[in-house]
């Protein structure tokens, strides 16, 4: 029988080996790490097992509040831009054929799938003087020279859209797709312009989700390392690398410890807040 | 909507999504070594260079036997998991199932500074084995959520049906219910290894300096000046992910695979 509670502890047995491992390999740790970062620091990259508080009280500083105000400014962002071109798209991909949809999925997996390491090399390659777009735009007649317009803000921007962009729209496709198809139509036959029935009805009945999504992908921002070093200045820092940066290269693990125990209670808040707004407001769906 | 807008946004995002790795496809092409697009004409050299210098085939090498080793353990975690959730009903289920999420849903800096924590204190640091176990263990969460996909297509009638007529639970197992969660596991193990094969920031905090993945191979290329292998090798990683994926979404059901209900009502 499925469904059925457990008898005796052999039928237990398939659950022991995954549980060893998620316990050592994963909680353990976890443990370890919010343990180092009460540690005391020694100088030279070591440290000793204490109690203090003094990493966290590391955090109250210039750079890291700037770090942090950057890091949620620029994660915004790009989660706004991400879910108002991502919703509209992925409305499309849903109420097209089966096999244009699986072709589409396809392309957007295999972006998302790409290392952060590819993806900032290839925006750098598309926004650099020599084989960048604007070669394209100087031979257009729109600009004299080519220029380069990579590291900087707008050049970061680009590159986390692109990583985003693809997460946006498969976080969006589950409600998307079970949207019932009649109800956009009902609203067409009874009158209502394609353009309303897109933000009454789809829009409408899709609140919840949107709102899921929006800080799904913020977190998932929020969470990059890679493209700041890659696309971005030095003023462009986000939290992960700062956290990256202080663990490997200055070897103070306690502070790093610190650090992100404070950016994964800040990421618990989040996924707490994703889930109170995903329960409600999901009308229309099947 | 009408459709001409639909098609113009639609393409307008398809050039968004590719052109950069048409750039870069083209920039793998030149003969000398400059990064221009368009090419300074065509050769392959750099192809052929990406496989026979050894800066990069033990970086390929490493990052191959990575991913092929962890994401089989990372099954291996997934499908007891996913089937003992699945048919029995205990009032852990949930928190053993959101442990499995975990790892891949925090922000990746942190799970991979806990690695770096907990390998620097077992003493294994900077040793392959420490990414191939860090690697299972954050990608456990892909099979697992595909394997419980499989399970939950199971009709539960079937099961019930083949218990009737006498099969215990192992037979049952091996004959009814293995062969109906297979796709799901090759589903499940092709995303663990694309992922593990494209992963930077655990391989690096756990032996970035030791086991030179491709990731990391790369992102040193890229402070210490570029040459166009890394344009090759990205092509390659690029076609590589498309095969493993458009071969899922040929025999597999990627729709479903990511979350639609319902693909059968859509005609096609």
């Amino acid at each position: 029988m499925i469904g059925e509670k457990p008898r005796g502890l052999g039928a237990h047995l398939p659950v022991f080996y995954p549980a060893v491992m998620l316990g050592v390999f994963f909680v353990i740790p976890f443990g370890i790490m919010v343990a180092i970062s009460f540690f005391a620091r020694q100088p030279g990259g070591f440290y000793t097992p204490a109690f203090v508080m003094a990493n966290y009280r590391s955090l109250f500083t210039e750079l890291f509040a700037r770090v942090m105000v950057f890091s949620i400014y620029i994660a915004a962002l790009c989660a706004v831009i991400c879910v108002a071109v991502g919703f509209p798209f992925t409305y499309f991909i849903t109420r097209m054929r089966r096999k244009a949809q699986v072709i589409w999925l396809v392309l957007l997996v295999s972006v998302l799938s790409l290392s952060a390491v590819i993806i900032g090399f290839a925006w750098s390659l598309m926004l650099s003087q020599t084989a960048g777009l604007s070669n394209l735009f100087v031979w257009l007649g729109l600009m004299e020279h080519p220029v380069s317009w990579s590291p900087g803000f707008w050049a970061l921007l680009c590159g986390l859209c692109y990583v985003a962009f693809p997460y946006t729209v498969l976080v969006l496709y589950p409600p998307l797709s079970r949207l019932d198809p009649y109800l956009p139509e009902a609203a067409l036959t009874l009158g209502a312009s394609p353009l309303k029935t897109f933000f009454s009805v789809v829009v409408g009945s899709l609140r919840g989700p949107i709102v899921a999504s929006l800080i799904m992908v913020f977190a998932f921002t929020l969470g990059t390392y890679l493209l700041p070093q890659i696309l971005g200045r030095p003023q462009h820092w986000t939290l992960s690398v700062l956290i990256t940066d202080e663990a490997i290269y200055h070897s103070n693990l306690p502070f790093s410890a610190a650090m992100a125990v404070f950016f994964m209670i800040v990421s618990l808040a989040l996924v707490a807040l994703t889930m109170m707004v995903g329960k409600g407001g999901t009308a229309g769906q099947r | 909507m009408n459709r001409v807008f639909r098609s113009l946004f639609c393409l307008l995002i398809l050039i968004f999504l590719t052109a950069p790795i048409v750039v870069v496809g083209g920039v793998s092409l030149n003969v000398q070594k400059h990064l221009l697009f368009p090419p300074d004409g065509l050769s392959l050299r750099w192809y052929t260079e990406l496989l026979t210098e050894t800066a990069w085939l033990i970086p390929i090498q490493n990052s191959l036997v990575i991913a092929a080793v962890s994401s089989l353990m990372a099954l291996s975690i997934a499908l007891p998991l996913a089937y003992f959730l699945w048919r029995y009903r205990v009032f852990y289920a949930r928190a053993l199932f959101m442990l499995g999420i975990a790892p891949f849903m925090l922000p990746p800096v942190i799970t991979a500074l806990g690695f770096l924590s907990f390998w620097a204190t077992v003493g294994l640091y900077g040793n392959i084995a420490a990414t191939i176990i860090s690697h299972a263990i954050f990608f456990v969460t892909l099979p697992l959520v595909t394997i419980s996909l499989g399970f939950e297509s199971i009709d539960r009638e079937i099961v019930e049906a083949a218990e009737t007529m006498g099969a215990d639970s192992r037979v049952v197992f091996r004959t009814v219910i293995f062969p109906m969660v297979r796709s799901y596991m090759v589903s499940g193990y092709a995303f663990c290894f694309v992922l593990s094969l494209n992963e930077y920031i655990v391989a690096y905090m756990v032996s970035g300096f030791t086991v030179e993945t491709l990731p990391i191979k790369i992102f040193n290329a890229l402070r210490y000046g570029y040459t166009p292998v890394m344009a090759s090798v990205t092509v390659v990683f690029v076609l590589l992910a498309a095969l493993i994926f458009g071969l899922i979404g040929r025999f597999g059901d990627l729709p479903r695979l990511l979350g639609a209900m319902a693909p059968e009502n859509r005609n096609g």
